[in-house]
């Protein structure tokens, strides 16, 4: 089976980073560790990295459960990217692409917080998290998820959430 | 898929302290769902979940808090999240749960609310 990224192949002008990796949740740990890495050394405070890290984890986990409802042999593509500025780190780009079923990207919404229940939360963390987010299906099959999110020059690294309807800086 | 969380369940004065150790994601909140409903079924006076070596939990694992919550409630056991770190409180504040949860600096500081 052929198992072509569409915008996640690595190239000049394209994601420095590339990983395929099958849809099973054991992974999702070391895919955390590798986005929390490269986020610190992109310049990401202790606690943005983890924010990021943690949004990642969420965008994965919803092709798992409900992109490929659980199946664990499908491809998952997770690609990243610097956002520079004048040379030199300025955020981070992450791509996450699936052969799973297209969705309306309007259809994909936060859950109501209001109401205490498990389940939902995943699309609402990552909107908290990241400055950007944009679902598309891809040309053929599968979704595309874009997040991005850019370091904040002179934000002070705290180690709480972002505040209600805000995000976390650097 | 569940072999990377460790759980230890203590009894203390009646009530009942699970403590994991490790990352709680899509992998590992089951075995956490699974003992957190086992100790709920011996009916303490309090069920304490002590994250002091929990680093990260992700919404899977705020799902497994709600429910367990939520079974609590309906048994009338208090049920308490100690010891958070930085980024497990965060995620409970992004969820705005922060304030549904009772939640206690340490083991404890849990016991003695139940007690107050």
């Amino acid at each position: 089976m052929s198992i072509e990224a569409e915008h996640c192949a690595v190239g000049p002008g394209g994601p420095h980073l590339r990983v395929e990796v099958l849809s099973q949740p054991r992974y999702l740990a070391g895919l955390r560790e590798l986005v929390l890495t490269i986020s610190r050394r992109l310049g990401f405070g202790e606690s943005a990295a983890g924010h990021i890290a943690l949004a990642i984890d969420e965008a994965l986990a919803n092709v798992i459960r409900h992109g490929y409802e659980g199946q664990t042999d499908r491809p998952i593509f997770l690609a990243v990217s610097p956002i520079e500025e004048n040379g030199q780190p300025a955020g981070i780009r992450i791509c996450i692409e699936d052969h799973a079923r297209q969705v309306d990207p309007s259809k994909i919404k936060s859950r109501d917080l209001e109401a205490v229940r498990p389940g939902g939360l995943g699309v609402h963390i990552i909107r908290e998290i990241m400055d950007e987010v944009t679902y598309e299906p891809r040309s053929e099959k599968g979704m595309r998820v874009v997040m991005s999110k850019r370091i904040t020059p002179g934000a002070a690294e705290g180690s709480g959430a972002p505040a209600p309807g805000g995000k976390s800086a650097s | 898929m569940n072999e990377e969380l460790q759980i230890r369940t203590t009894s203390r004065d009646g009530a009942v302290v699970v403590s994991p150790v490790g990352e709680i994601d899509m992998s590992t909140s089951p075995q956490l769902r699974v003992a957190l409903l086992q100790a709920l079924q011996t009916t303490p006076s309090a069920l304490v979940v002590n994250l002091s070596q929990v680093p990260s939990v992700d919404s899977s694992g705020v799902a497994t808090f709600i429910e367990a919550l939520r079974e609590s409630q309906g048994r009338k056991i208090p049920f308490t999240l100690c010891s958070l770190a930085p980024r497990v409180r965060a995620v409970l504040e992004i969820a705005r749960l922060d304030r549904v949860f009772a939640i206690a600096d340490d083991v404890d500081q849990a016991l003695e609310k139940k007690a107050s």
